[in-house]
């Protein structure tokens, strides 16, 4: 029967059975329904990212011009030089934004990717009497808004001496209820065998998430490291609420004060070719870890589910 | 504690699980022996959970039985708060609540009812154009917020300069540029076009996830047996096979949605928005807690905003939960 199927001629194959339906292998004619919707409907998604990428090599004029072109004609990087000779209106050079990002960024992906794994490891493989309380509560703390509890949060941070200070850019980013959840589902997918037969060869527990959980749960480590990128890298409000020194905020929060002030006049024009280069640098890391990982996130996924 | 299995005689037996100890010290130790481990690779987690999450839950609900101006220590005032919220704050109950039923009606089921069909659609595509279609669709919410400002403001400007004004006045069907941002009747379906657009996050990748995962047999069984419509695969084989992803799914949108809340304030940079046009329930909150300092009523409002998320997601869990 398959053998068959392979010797058919084209028109069979692309209006046969075998490609048609969930999670096909080739291009079947039932297809292009689908493409005919997708196609103009990604194409308007994709349109503001390409404005970002478009605008941020935009020369003055044509930022300016009327009437506004979409696309730019005249590419240059005059809006990255402008911004990193740029100091903030508080005498700040922007490369310091930008390296407390990276910094914090570094640091929380590393030390997410550490806590969550060795709580979700413990949940999904440990035996003691909370287990399942423990993992219902993290369950309903995936619904937790952290905006709805701004403020007692800002009264905890102050009692604790963390404002003003690196760490609270990191410590309350790695409190993820998703990425435990996710980390979690993945780990009980790891054969209890593989870690009983460590233990009787007499590896200790630490051994036993570090050289045996850890490298077998590399996808979800990657999505971990996603969400946590982008929870941290994006982050503009930790700098406004608990940071007063300039020099201790980050580049997400650089560009929350450039889109402010370009509703007004005369710093609209300087800051406008600026700002449209301060969001392409926010947006492309997002952009290339994702495509460099998302076969990893993919399978992830796929042990997602909440019951 | 009941030993799960038990294994031929080995030297590894007698560390794993050791003689119980006597006493109250030698409980302690037993305990530490059993179930220790386990609390240490928990405990960083934990305590993070517990200072950031736990704790600030449990201040808000404690601050919004007081009154409190942020200088002077709470004062406990019972309900008060909860009933000004219900019967004094005009605000709240005309716009407020209003809007956040709107926008969440809109932009939570839509949102989730857009990203449940595109990744059906995914699905029915061959592995290389669904990767493509998955990151076109996936990279509006990588970014969502501080990035895209730059981008809604450029496209809904106010003057002739916006690209939406300078389109449509070439179109000729407006003659003068619109305020969009600015204007109450226009921002709210801003926001909500806006948010919709970053809303295939990872909710979206799950239920992709899961509609590639149902066995192909369960499909061919039900072509066996005479199922010849696809809204009947939808509704009989693929939601029924994937309901944990779905709840999955519900969830994050629901979160994102309310979470989504800041959106008109970024758009129309003021709050409160334009004539409470974009005014949702995380901006009161915002207005009351950080521009009024009334923090003991801006608690009580946070409160109300967790009861809602909670009493969603309990509604997702009846259509998707076991």
């Amino acid at each position: 029967m398959m053998s068959s199927r392979m010797n058919m001629n084209w028109y069979h194959r692309y209006t046969g059975v075998r490609n048609r339906g969930i999670n096909p292998q080739g291009f079947h004619v039932s297809q292009i329904k689908f493409y005919i919707l997708l196609v103009p409907l990604a194409a308007v998604m994709l349109l503001p990212i390409i404005f970002i990428f478009s605008s941020a090599f935009k020369p003055p004029d044509e930022l300016f011009a009327y009437p506004p072109r979409f696309l730019v004609v005249n590419p240059t990087f005059k809006n990255f030089t402008d911004l990193f000779s740029k100091l903030s209106t508080s005498g700040i050079p922007v490369s310091r934004y930008l390296f407390n990002s990276i910094l914090i960024t570094l640091v929380t992906v590393g030390a997410s990717i550490i806590v969550s794994s060795a709580a979700a490891y413990s949940l999904s493989k440990k035996r003691f009497k909370l287990k399942q309380a423990l993992f219902a509560i993290n369950n309903v703390a995936l619904m937790f808004v952290p905006v709805a509890v701004t403020i007692p949060r800002f009264l905890v941070i102050e009692r604790l001496n963390l404002l003003d200070s690196f760490w609270v850019h990191i410590l309350p980013v790695l409190a993820m209820p998703v990425g435990l959840f996710l980390l979690k589902q993945f780990i009980d997918g790891v054969p209890d065998e593989v870690l009983e037969a460590a233990q009787i060869d007499g590896a200790t527990d630490l051994e036993i998430y570090w050289r045996i959980v850890l490298p077998m749960i590399r996808p979800a480590l990657a999505t971990i490291a996603i969400l946590t990128f982008q929870a941290a890298w994006n982050n503009a409000d930790i700098s406004t609420l608990y940071i007063n020194t300039e020099s201790l905020r980050t580049l997400a929060f650089y560009l929350s004060t450039l889109t402010k002030t370009t509703a007004t006049g005369a710093t609209a024009v300087a800051g406008q070719g600026i700002a449209a280069a301060a969001a392409l640098i926010m947006f492309l890391p997002n952009l290339i870890i994702f495509i460099f990982l998302q076969g990893q996130v993919m399978s992830t996924m796929s042990h997602s589910g909440l019951k | 504690m009941q030993i799960r299995q038990t294994y031929p005689t080995q030297d590894g037996l007698a560390r794993a699980y050791p003689a119980p100890r006597r006493g109250i010290v030698g409980a302690i130790q037993n305990w530490i022996q059993k179930e220790g481990s386990a609390y240490g690779f928990l405990s960083i987690y934990a305590l993070l959970f517990i200072i950031f999450i736990v704790i600030p839950v449990l201040a808000a609900i404690g601050l919004s039985f007081t009154f409190f101006d942020a200088i002077q220590p709470p004062r406990f005032i019972g309900l008060t708060n909860y009933i000004a919220l219900i019967t004094q704050d005009d605000t709240f109950m005309k716009y407020v609540l209003a809007n956040t039923i709107q926008f969440a009606v809109i932009v939570g089921p839509g949102g989730y009812a857009l990203a449940f069909m595109l990744a059906w659609m995914l699905a029915q595509l061959p592995r290389l154009p669904r990767t493509i279609f998955a990151l076109i669709l996936y990279s509006p919410s990588m970014t969502a917020g501080v990035a895209m400002t730059v981008v809604w403001k450029a496209l809904f400007s106010g003057d002739q300069t916006g690209y939406l004004n300078s389109f449509l006045m070439g179109l000729g069907t407006i003659r003068e540029p619109i305020q969009w941002l600015q204007s109450p009747q226009y921002l709210m379906p801003i926001m909500i076009i806006v948010t919709l657009w970053s809303s295939m996050g990872i909710g979206f990748l799950a239920m992709l996830a899961g509609i590639l995962e149902i066995s192909p047999e369960l499909y061919e069984a039900a072509a066996m047996d005479g199922m010849s419509s696809r809204w009947q695969e939808i509704f009989y084989i693929t939601i029924p096979s994937m309901k944990p992803q779905m709840l999955f799914g519900a969830v994050m949108a629901l979160v994102g949605t309310f979470q989504a809340g800041a959106i008109g304030v970024t758009l129309s940079g003021s709050n409160p928005t334009p004539q409470y046009a974009g005014q949702l329930i995380v901006n009161h909150i915002e207005d009351y807690g950080f521009l009024r300092y009334e923090m003991g009523y801006a608690a009580a409002v946070s409160v109300v905003l967790l009861l809602m998320v909670l009493f969603f997601s309990r509604v997702a869990t009846r259509l998707f939960g076991n």
